[in-house]
């Protein structure tokens, strides 16, 4: 299903629907939002490119895979739930500091802290799990295997 | 209240990390089989470890807790073990790395690529971490991600038959997490609070509005879903039979004890206001759950298919030692799991091996020879399994039906006494069946298997040791039958003492709120003290 006009627009729409939902994904820390809604933006996204084209494109857009992606994800968050305990500190407890923070004004600076990456490894394990979900979904099925449950061969010994 | 700061109060979580550390190392490694399963049975063993160490830390002290990020108790999420929770992280490590091991000869390559080690070890932490928090609504999202992979793992690389047992799975496990969902929002309404120890103060100062029966009753239902208590056990018997083996026995051996300890924490420690209502209904539940598993499973004709309906007739016992609820009896349900869990999971773990030796798992086509004559070791193993599930002396089995059995006698409750014991003798019956049918009979060549899709072979070397390891444990629980008992009591008792756990979570000042009788707002001001106290997470 090749559609000219849902291709055109998706070139457009793609870049905007990750803008959204980087903008999505800073807002969490006070707002709605965070790394979950803001990964499931993103799929959408991304769900939409392989509709538009097909998964083999969208897994080439990707570059990384997606199993890669998960594993990225589940440990930048674990890594970053256990940096406090570095510091002497509770698991997951949240560590900041700021970039260019100027006391004498009161200027806060940009706070950078561990939640931070927590969110961002919620919002990569979320696009990646998102995206093998539905660019499985698209391609066509394998071999379909109709055999036992149990079934012993090759390297499995 | 908080602990000695950073490493020496991690202990609560590791058993939920470590599985997690590997599953997210073995994604990042998915080009490489060996390494998943390196890192797979690595994360099981880390995790047994921790279990253990956790074990020997709650024997000798108080409960331990961990407040997670520091927030503290009742606004963040707490981590809570005390000896029930980390008998049961012990019991859930065994279980994996007895999983890990058998995967390796048992589960062939084609399904072992499809993330099969990641998915295990989520799910390893999923049940871990439903075991050790202390929070509801955390509660329901270790039961999400232990769910979650279970759905993979049920679906992976399957065909026709495995999908359709997946759909009956996941159709009624997904309403029972929305009707746990719902409830824990009704929790919250009406306690303003999710936190179990907050939730058990303030049921226990008598605050609690009268709606807070009526939702722990939609509680129970949503755990007696997951733990395949009557009348909505079917889901399991319709799927458990279609995964590989070794994914039949993690689940059979942990997932519906996760209901199980869901049940036992709840109608323990929380919500014990109306407890004669509460638990008639789940003596009923648990007269009926034994009754009706073991009449389905009388009327199986395969392997797995019968091994699946004791997990439901089994379920009842344990329910039935929560019902009666005295001490003796929770001592016997805590004495039943342990025993369950291990004899479950080797029974499917040795049903993989008899199918492997027989081409076959039904019951009606048995393999020429004999199998008894074939591999007269496998038969041993089952007869240690089987027996001990039926409750045969010396075995651990009838350590855990005696007890409860007493408790039901100290208890007077005649009708579920009978009941046990009838469905005892039932189980046994039934373990004869597969003993004569698989294992024992030879029977005319003409009658060969019309299901036979692959000829026997033997089992690899890792899979008789997972059940000989498991045989073997089940054989010292029997002999070491005393000890055993002696830490089920203590655990139960401390069950029961809802406020050492109160004491453990919230702090000495809550339960001084507690003797002055209830204020709805205590719990609050205990939280702000607290604050002041530890200084908030930032």
């Amino acid at each position: 299903m090749k559609n000219v006009l849902l291709q055109t627009a998706t070139r457009y729409l793609l870049p905007l629907l990750l803008l959204f939902s980087v903008v999505i994904f800073l807002q969490g820390h006070n707002k709605p939002g965070g790394g979950f809604i803001a990964g499931l933006i993103a799929a959408a996204a991304f769900s939409l490119h392989a509709l538009a084209f097909d998964a083999a494109s969208t897994r080439r857009l990707l570059r990384v895979d997606l199993r890669s992606l998960i594993g990225i994800g589940l440990t930048l968050a674990i890594a970053s739930a256990a940096l406090p305990l570095a510091f002497g500190r509770t698991f997951f407890s949240g560590l900041w500091t700021s970039i260019g923070g100027d006391p004498a004004t009161g200027d806060p600076g940009l706070k950078i802290g561990t939640p931070l990456f927590f969110d961002l490894g919620v919002y990569l394990l979320v696009v990646g799990i998102a995206m093998l979900l539905v660019l499985t979904l698209l391609e066509p099925a394998g071999p379909t295997y109709e055999g036992p449950a149990d079934e012993s061969e090759g390297d499995a010994a | 209240m908080d602990g000695p700061p950073g490493n020496a109060n991690l202990l609560p979580v590791l058993p939920v990390l470590i599985p997690l550390i590997a599953a997210a190392l073995s994604l990042l490694a998915w080009r490489s089989l060996a390494i998943q399963r390196g890192l797979g049975l690595a994360g099981a063993v880390g995790l047994l470890a921790s279990a253990v160490t956790l074990l020997v830390e709650v024997e000798r002290g108080p409960i331990l807790v961990l407040q997670v990020g520091a927030w503290p108790a009742p606004f963040g999420i707490s981590f809570v073990v005390d000896r029930f929770g980390a008998v049961m992280t012990v019991l859930a490590g065994v279980v994996g790395v007895a999983t890990f091991v058998f995967s390796m000869g048992s589960v062939d390559a084609r399904r072992q690529r499809l993330l099969y080690h990641p998915l295990l070890c989520v799910l390893l932490a999923g049940v871990c971490g439903a075991f050790l928090t202390g929070d509801l609504f955390n509660l329901y999202v270790w039961f999400e991600v232990l769910l979650m992979s279970s759905f993979a793992l049920l679906a992976l690389g399957g065909g026709v038959l495995q999908v359709e047992g997946a759909i009956k799975y996941v159709t009624l496990n997904l309403l029972s997490s929305a009707l746990f969902l719902i409830a824990t929002g009704l929790v919250y309404g009406a306690l303003g609070t999710l936190n179990m120890a907050d939730i058990a103060l303030k049921v226990r100062a008598g605050d609690s509005p009268e709606a807070v029966v009526a939702v722990s009753v939609l509680l129970m239902t949503a755990f007696g879903i997951k733990a395949a208590a009557f009348p909505l056990f079917f889901w399991l018997p319709a799927s458990y039979h279609t995964p590989p083996f070794a994914v039949s026995a993690i689940f059979a051996g942990l997932l519906t004890k996760v209901g199980v300890y869901a049940l036992v924490r709840s109608f323990t420690l929380m919500f014990v206001a109306e407890s004669e209502f509460t638990h008639a209904i789940l003596l009923v539940a648990a007269g009926l759950t034994m009754a009706v598993g073991v009449l389905g499973a009388a009327s199986q004709r395969e392997f797995r298919k019968v091994l699946s309906f004791h997990i439901v007739s089994q379920i009842g016992y344990m329910i039935m030692g929560l019902a009666l609820f005295t001490p003796l009896a929770i001592a016997g349900t805590i004495f039943y799991v342990i025993h369950h869990i291990v004899v479950k999971a080797n029974l499917f773990f040795i049903a993989g091996i008899a199918d492997r030796l027989r081409g076959t798992s039904s019951l009606v086509h048995a393999g020429r020879t004999s199998l008894y004559a074939k591999a007269p070791f496998v038969s041993a193993l089952f007869v240690v399994a089987a027996f001990s599930l039926a409750g045969m002396p010396p075995l651990s089995g009838f350590f855990a039906k005696f007890v409860l059995l007493k408790a039901g006698v100290e208890a007077k409750s005649w009708t579920i006494v009978a009941t046990a014991a009838a469905v005892g003798l039932l189980t046994l019956f039934s373990m004869t069946k597969i003993w004569a049918e698989a294992f024992w009979k030879a029977p005319d060549p003409a009658d060969a298997p019309i299901d036979r899709t692959r000829s026997p072979k033997p089992p690899a070397r890792g899979m008789i040791g997972t059940c000989t390891a498991l045989a073997a444990i089940t054989v010292l629980i029997g002999i070491f039958a005393g000890p055993v008992f002696e830490f089920s009591q203590r655990a139960a008792e401390q069950l029961l003492d809802g406020e050492q756990y109160i004491r453990a979570v919230l702090g000495e000042q809550a339960l001084a709120r507690l003797e002055t009788g209830g204020e709805t707002s205590g719990s609050l001001r205990i939280a702000d003290g607290t604050t002041a106290e530890i200084g908030g997470p930032r």
